[in-house]
Formats: C-alpha cells, structure tokens, sequence
C-alpha cells in the first residue's frame, strides 16, 4: 500500500511555519516512514504530482499566485490545513488592510524610508503577480478543514496534528498547544 | 432575611448569601461562569454576555442577576457552550487581534477564553475595522483595534479612581472608548498607577516598557485554562 | 467662539446647570448653532456640571446632534423600505439633482445638508422627508425642484407647506401638511368620548380601586411587550420610594408604525388624562412625555395642551379640586434613536444621558427614572385606561379576545389602497384588515414592524392579538412583485444602525447576519448559509441584553420559516471547494488599474 501524500506551501506567509516543522527534529525521520512529500518547498517539487491526503497552508492570500496556489492545494488534497495565524486571519500581512494599495505600493517602491529608487520606477513586469486589494484568510478562498493557530504553531502542535490526521484521529488539540502567538 | 439562598447550578445545590448575584455565588461553589467584562472589583453591567446562563428557563447575565431562593440555573449546557462560543467569535472579528505581536498575549482573557473554548478559528468573516492607536501619553498606550467594549476602564476610572477619564461614544458597530479630555489620553488626568490602567482584560489598555516581561511558558494563561483558580474552589 | 460661548451659557442657565437636563441643553445649542462644536464640549460640562467625555458620549449617541456643522436646513429624507417602494430612491436622486450635492454632504453655501434617515412615522404617505422640523409628504421626483427653489428662495422650511392635513393637522400651532388617515374608529380610542370623565371618576376612586379596575379590565401596554397595565402600576405604587414617575412613551420608532402620530394629533388630551389617572393611581406627581425627535412639530402644539391643562386645573396642585392630589407633566424631546423606545433607554435619555438600556434587575417599576419608582407606558396604553375608567373595566374586558382585551390601533402601509390607521378589536384576523385596507396580491406582512415577525398567506387567518400576531401597531404590506429578501436586508441594515453596540451579540451579530444575507442575494450562498444565519440569529436573539437584539433576528428567523423557499432558490450547494463569495477578478481590480495590465493567472 503506498503512504498518505503530503504538500505545503508557503503563500503570503514568513517560512516561519515551515521551520516550525522542521523543528519536530528526529521525529522528521519517523514521518518521512509514514508519508510521502509531494509538492512542498521542503524539496522543491514545483507543482503537485498527484492527488494528496493533506496540505498544509502557510500564509494568507496577499496576490493573484497565491490563489492560484491554494486553488491548486483545494483540488489535489483531502485535506487541506490553514497553518498558523497568517492562514488562519492574514496574520502580519493583513495589517495592510486597512491601508489604500496604491500607499502600499508607493510605500513598498518609492517612498519607504529605506527605499533607494533614483529613477522612481515601479515595477510592471507581467511575471509579478497582482496583489489582491486586500489579504484574505485561506477559509475565506476555499473551504479549509482544519486550523492550526499560532505564530508559528509549535512543532509539538504540528506533530500532534499530524499524526492524528494520519492515524484516523479527530484533530483536538490539548490545551497546552492550542495558542495564537 | 437572613435565610440563606438556596439554588441549583446544573443540577448542583449552591448556597449563596444575600445580595451575591448568580455568579458570585457560583464562584464561592466553585462553578465557573465564563465572563469578559465582570471584574471583582467593578459593578456589573452585563455588556459581553458571554456570562449569560438560563434562569428558570429565560436567558439572564449571571454577574448581574442577584441570586435569588429556588433559582434552576443551567450553565454546562451544549446550547450556551455554543452561544458563548458564538459571541467570543464575534469579539475576534470585529476588531484586529493580532495575538502575534500583541504585549498582553498570554495574559489576554479574550484569548484565554478562546482557548479554554477550543477555538482554533472563529467561524465568522474577519471585519479588518479601522481603528486609532493612541499612543500620546506618556505611560500608556490605548490601541482601540484590541478593544472590546467591556468598560472596565470606564467603571474602574469612575469607581476606584474617583476621575472620569473614559466613557463610550458613538454607537452601534462603531461605538468605542472615549477620552475625557480634548484631543486624546495625553489631555485627561489619566496616571500610570490609576487601576483603570490595570483592568483591562485585553491589549487596549497596554503600560508602556513594561511588554513581554514575563517568559513564554510563565504567562497566566500559558498552562492553565482562565477559570482555573475558581474551579479549584469546587468541592467534590 | 464669543457668541456661541454665550449662547451655550444662557442654554446651561435655562436648564438649571444639572446634568439631569443635559438632552435638552445639547439639543438647543444644536438647534442655534446648527451644531454641537467641539470647542463647547468643555463650557457644556462645565455648565451642566459634568465631564467633557460625557458631553461627547451623549452627543455621539443621537442622529439629530452632530459635532460637525450643518447647513441652515437639513433635510432628512426617510429611508425606509416603505417609502422607497414607494418611489423613494427617485425622490432622492431628484434631490442630490436639485441640490447638486450628495446625502450627508452640505452644499457650497452652507445652507443646505441632505441626509438619510429611517422610518419618520409617515409609512402611510411615504416617501415622505423632514426639512428641519417640517413634515414634508407624499413626494415625487416632479415635486423636488419646486421644493427645493422654493427653499433656496424663502429659507424657510415652513414655506413648503401649502396646505394644511385634517384635523388637527391645521391648527395653528402644528401647520402641518401630515393627514391623519384615519380609516377606521374603534369603540375605545377614536370614537366620541367625553373629556375628563374618567379622571373624574378615578379621583372618586382610591389609588387601589383604580388599579383593580385597570387590572380587571386586562389592559395590556399596547407598545407591544404586553405587559399588564394594571400590574405595572401596582408595583410601581408599591415600591418604597420618595418620589415616582409616570412616563408616557411617545418615541414611535418601530417603521412602520404611526399610530402614536395620530393619537398625539387628535387624543392628545385623552392621553394626558390617562398619565394623570396613572399618577394618582401610582402615587407619582412628575410625568414625562418622550417624543420622538421626528414628532418635533407636534411640541407647540402639546406644550400648549398641557398649559390648557394647567389653567384648567387638570395639572398641577390640587387637580380637580383634590386637595391631595398633584401632577405635572413635562416633554422630553429625543434626537433621533430608535433604541430609546425601549424603557430603560428612554429613561437614561430623560437622564440626559446617552440612550443605553440598562439591567432589568431592578426592573422601572422598582428603580426607573432618577432610581424612582416608574412606570412607562404607551401613548395609546395610556389613552386605553382614561376610557376604561370612564367606561368601566367590563365594558373594555368586553371587546376583543379573553387574552388581549379592547381594541387595537394598527398603523397599516405599504402595498395596499387604504394605508392609515385602524381601530379594531383584537382577535380580527389579519385577513379582514388586508381586505379592509384594499390590499390585493398579497405576499407577505412585516407585523409588529421589523421586530416583529414577517407573515405570508399562511397565516392571513391567525388574528391580531398578543397570542396570535402580535403588534405595536405596525403592519406593513408587500405585494408579491416584492424582493423578500430586499425586504429582510433593509430591516437587517436598520437594525445595524439603531444598534447601541452595548452588548456584543446585538452589536455585532447583527452586522454579520446583514451581510450573510447580501452574499445570499447576490448568489454567493450556499445551503451551509442558511444553518449559519439561524444558529448565529438564535444566538443574537437569546445572548443580547435588551429587546432591540432580542428581536433584532426576527426578520431573517420568520422569514427562513414562512419563507424558506425563496432562500432556497437562492442558494447552491458547491462541491468544488473553491468559497464563492471569492471573486478573484474583484479582489485584482484595483491592482489591475494600478499596473495597468490585466491579470495573467486569471483573466476572465
């Protein structure tokens, strides 16, 4: 019988989620016993190769790409996982919310006070992808089923959930790995 | 007139004294009412809602109901769970808790009772309000985004202060805290040891260089759920 | 500065510098400045004996008071779904037209605001629009840019009245284009009666025997809660206090309803006898009348009943002779806040402070008005027990159903030939006043107003009655050409607005069942959409703190459940997992004009 397929992905997010899960240290040689990784940043498989038990969401939609992605990840997984605070509410990204995108633009290119840009350009390359007008929490893109809060979620939380969600067992966190910060 | 009081929570007999309201007797018992706004030390108002319990079938806000002889009182019910659950919701998405980064994160009562909840995300859309940070005094800092609405500033400036340095304004979605002085917190007679800086359940009302002091892991929420210490009071 | 200051000075004196009166000292430095500057928030305090930020809460709470300066007139045109079924968004283009401004905006010369506002109690000839004080109705698009030149001409709102309604309507005091449109009188409160008989009989009575009568006659408070009449005034008598309070009820802000309007044009007496009645029956020497700000145009007219009163020795000391016996009444204008019909706002707001409702524990009857004793009844309650004292309580308990006795006043518009006011015993069914009223087509009845409960053909046959179809008067009719879900959300957007925001379930709650309904209507919802509207609206409804959130659901709950089909063929269910309320060419918009290009990953 072939192992349970997992994928990740980063999408308006730090990484930091990422490096959460690396941090379950040895116990990363027990998961890699019990599944295989698909598409994931972890080993730079570009686009998902077949249909997967799980996806794990790190980061919010702040762009076009990034929904692109997690209508990508909606399609291809049973299960599809926000991973921390930026998935689950937009996170630090969402506090452009409240701020018009041309500022925000403006700000990022030409008037950030570390910004050096002489020739006051910015940037319309067709490759860069359209921010959306603002960022969006994964559950409000596509149907999520499950939430792991925090920033990042622990690596005892991420192995928790894991190893239920792959042994058939509702997801209920205990109390202690439960936080939002 | 000095009978004691005798009501049931869930069942269980609870004996309350004269002028107590439900949820103080059910603290004395060891019953712990979830609650928001109600602090010891404040008159209630019964603004969060998140203490409501049924009183002989009708919805009443246990920190300001007075106990009364014969009262059948529901708490630990699926229904009020889910009420309660309901409305720690809303506070989440009508203002910008940004827990991540927030000072108060870990000692926050508005998180810990999401937590002791089980909530790993609320089920309502997130409203990305605009909302001000004051940052003009001195001392402290009040950052309208984690506010919300309890009044224990209002009460506790009024009631152990003796001033009246807060006071809601406007209505509705966009009522909010107002500040008894011309422009912000710097105009009002507000000092870094009145208790209306201390009362705040959430990030609002935040003292300035103080932030992230105490260790993750040592914070009052960290291990063990709000309502902890009341429960402890529960005899078998 | 100099002559505001003095201004805001001699207001403060007016009222005595308390705190208590500080509604009315806003309210006037609102009315000569045509705003509240902030710069007078501290002379206010200082002359009303409080603090600045309470000056600032009371202001920021009322729709008619405002910190931000006005134009002369303001013109506040009813946005309620009644009046814009009935032709009211082409008035109001018509108006941003002739004025050349939009709503809440002030043309260049400072003369004129346009502003929106809800139900103003003129349902049964909307669309209808206040011009400062005046009562402007039954408007069309063709009648604006005569209105508004006539405006710009005279500068006084007075001027665009240029024929007087019935009744009343024309006395010299009121001079008010509003007709009565009373279709039907009942035995109780229309019809013929003779003035003062039954304060005169209850003054032969004791205090106790007049409230076994109002008791025994099963009198109900016709505000819609139902309370016992007899009851509250029994408990008010009863609770320890120095002084207590009769409270009349006049702020008729459910939409819909303007039977209050009518009682306060042609019984404006009947109801001060039935205040009176009920000071002597409690014990209370002080009544106050709250009147809605929308009723303005009726205070003239009222101060000068109450001063005929007065110099007819029906108030005041030694009424009728009984040596004993003192009342007086004063009248407490609102400014424009639907939360202040319930009883314990409408006291804070005589208080003079913002209208939030507080704890019933103690309930007003314990602990009301200035921590007295006080009982608040409604106008038509109170013109109800004047005629059961001079009629007898058998003769009312005699009318209408054993549970709900007497008549009703039903406030009857919308989509029907004959709007206006109905007098009929309780337990006619909600048939007989459709056919009565001439309304044909039927779909659906809002009864009770928003928070009331929406009505189809299902029940046309359940009578109006406080166990059947309850209601404070209002009745509004849709045909079956109308968008119930149209319907649903502008209630929804009215409650939104009249939300105090004390309580969480109420202050938000009712925002995120607003917009789940425009997702449902713009074809973004699910059958999951459905489950949530009635589990987060039962919350709202059982979680929030006073009546306005606990009926503030109503529109959705009775909807789902009378008219669950319309949801249905609204929603889809979606099995792609993609949430439809995301629309990625909307959410690239904006970005997409600033780049100049169009979306490479998805362009449509």
């Amino acid at each position: 019988m072939s192992k349970p397929r997992v994928a990740t992905t980063s999408l308006a997010g730090c990484f930091g989620c990422h490096m959460s899960l690396l941090d379950i240290d040895e116990r990363i040689l027990s998961l890699i016993e019990r599944v295989d990784f698909d598409r994931s940043p972890i080993d730079d498989i570009k686009h998902i190769s077949q249909r997967c038990a799980i996806g794990l969401i790190e980061g919010g939609c702040c762009n076009e790409e990034n929904v692109r992605v997690l209508y990508e990840f909606r399609k291809n997984c049973d299960l599809l996982i926000s991973v921390g605070d930026c998935a689950t509410m937009g996170g630090i990204p969402a506090l452009r919310n409240n701020i018009p995108l041309q500022e925000c633009i403006d700000e990022a290119y030409r008037t950030g006070v570390t910004v050096y840009n002489p020739d006051d350009i910015t940037p319309q390359d067709p490759e860069i992808p359209l921010l959306l007008n603002r960022v969006y929490p994964c559950h409000e893109v596509v149907k999520i089923d499950y939430f792991l809060p925090g920033c990042p979620p622990s690596a005892d939380t991420l192995w928790a959930a894991l190893t239920a969600l792959l042994s058939g067992q509702p997801l209920e966190l205990p109390y202690e790995l439960l936080k939002y910060d | 007139m000095n009978k004691s009081i005798h009501l049931t929570i869930d069942g269980k007999p609870v004996e309350a004294k004269h002028g107590q309201t439900i949820m103080q007797a059910a603290d004395a018992a060891g019953i712990y009412i979830p609650r928001l706004c109600s602090h010891p030390d404040l008159r209630p108002i019964g603004s969060c809602r998140v203490c409501t319990v049924i009183v002989d079938g009708r919805p009443q806000a246990a920190c300001v109901k007075p106990a009364m002889d014969g009262m059948v009182i529901e708490n630990d019910t699926p229904e009020l769970l889910q009420h309660r659950r309901n409305i720690i919701d809303m506070m989440f998405v009508e203002g910008n808790h940004f827990c991540m980064f927030c000072e108060k994160s870990g000692n926050c009562e508005l998180q810990a009772m999401a937590y002791r909840f089980g909530i790993t995300a609320p089920q309502y859309p997130f409203q990305f309000p605009e909302k001000a940070v004051d940052a003009s005094h001195p001392d402290i800092m009040l950052d309208h985004n984690r506010c919300i609405m309890c009044a224990r500033c209002v009460r506790a400036s009024q009631e152990l202060d003796g001033k009246n340095v807060f006071q809601a304004i406007g209505r509705g979605f966009h009522r909010k805290i107002g500040v008894d002085g011309e422009k912000a917190l710097a105009d009002t007679d507000m000092a870094v040891g009145d208790r209306s800086a201390d009362v705040c359940p959430v990030g609002c009302i935040i003292k300035k260089r103080i932030g992230f002091r105490t260790a993750i892991g040592r914070r009052l929420y960290d291990r063990q759920p709000i309502g902890s210490d009341i429960e402890a009071n529960a005899t078998p | 500065m100099s002559k505001s200051k003095s201004v805001v000075t001699e207001i403060c004196n007016r009222y005595g510098n308390t705190r208590v009166r500080l509604m009315d000292i806003v309210r006037d430095v609102q009315q000569e400045l045509g705003h509240v500057p902030r710069e007078a928030f501290d002379l206010i305090a200082k002359g009303a004996h409080t603090h600045r930020v309470e000056v600032e809460s009371v202001i920021s709470f009322y729709a008619f008071l405002s910190e931000r300066k006005k134009g002369d007139v303001v013109i506040r045109l009813c946005d309620d779904i009644i009046d814009r079924y009935q032709g009211g968004e082409a008035v109001a283009e018509a108006l941003t037209r002739a004025l050349g401004i939009g709503f809440n905006e002030t043309t260049s010369d400072g003369r004129v605001t346009l502003e929106k506002t809800p139900s103003i109690g003129m349902s049964d000839q909307a669309p209808a629009m206040m011009v400062n004080d005046v009562m402007v109705t039954r408007l069309t698009p063709e009648l604006i840019p005569g209105l508004v030149a006539k405006l710009r001409q005279t500068n006084d709102p007075q001027s665009l009245v240029e024929s007087y309604g019935d009744g009343n309507n024309a006395h010299a005091l009121i001079r008010s284009m509003v007709c009565n449109n009373i279709r039907e009188s009942g035995a109780v409160i229309l019809a013929d009666y003779k003035r003062e008989r039954g304060l005169r009989k209850a003054l032969t009575e004791t205090p106790a025997d007049v409230i076994a009568d109002v008791k025994a006659s099963g009198l109900r408070g016709r505000g819609g809660a139902g309370f016992l009449t007899g009851l509250k005034w029994e408990l008010t008598r009863e609770s320890p206090g120095a002084e207590k309070f009769v409270l009349c009820n006049a702020d008729e802000g459910e939409p819909g309803t303007f039977k209050d309007r009518v009682l306060l044009t042609e019984r404006a007496d009947l109801m001060i006898e039935g205040m009176t009645i009920a000071g002597y029956a409690t014990g209370a020497e002080t009544g106050i009348i709250y009147l809605r700000g929308e009723y303005a145009y009726l205070r003239p007219y009222l101060e000068d009943v109450l001063n005929r009163r007065r110099a007819g020795k029906l108030l005041g000391n030694g009424i009728l002779g009984n040596a004993e016996f003192h009342f007086d009444v004063r009248i407490q204008m609102g400014a424009g806040a639907y939360i202040c019909g319930e009883e314990t706002s409408l006291i804070s707001s005589c208080e003079g402070t913002r209208g939030d409702p507080s704890d019933r524990t103690p309930f007003p009857v314990a602990k009301g008005y200035l921590v007295s004793p006080t009982a608040v009844n409604n106008v038509e309650t109170y013109c109800c027990a004047a005629r059961i004292m001079d009629q007898g309580a058998g003769w009312f308990a005699a009318i209408g159903t054993q549970r709900s006795t007497g008549t009703k006043l039903l406030s009857v518009c919308g989509d029907c030939a004959r709007p206006g006011i109905y007098e009929v015993p309780f337990g006619t069914t909600l048939r007989e006043v459709l056919r009565r009223a001439g309304a044909e087509n039927t779909a659906a009845v809002q009864v009770g107003g928003p928070s009331g409960q929406m009505v189809g053909p299902a029940q046309f046959d359940q009578g109006i009655s406080y166990e059947e179809l309850a209601t404070g008067g209002s009745m509004m009719v849709f045909s079956n050409d109308r968008d119930i879900l149209e319907i649903v959300e502008a209630f929804m957007e009215f409650f939104v607005k009249e939300s105090c925001g004390y309580c969480v379930p109420c202050r938000v709650g009712n925002v995120l069942l607003k917009s789940r309904i425009e997702r449902i209507r713009q074809g973004d919802g699910a059958p999951a959409d459905l489950a949530y509207l009635k589990k987060l609206g039962e919350s709202v409804k059982r979680m929030s703190r006073c009546g306005l959130g606990q009926t503030s659901p109503n529109p959705i709950l009775t909807s789902l459940k009378n008219f669950q089909p319309v949801y249905n063929a609204l929603v889809r269910e979606d099995k792609t997992g993609l949430q439809k309320s995301f629309h990625i060419m909307r959410a690239v918009e904006e970005a997409s004009v600033i780049a100049g290009r169009r979306s490479e990953v998805f362009h449509a």
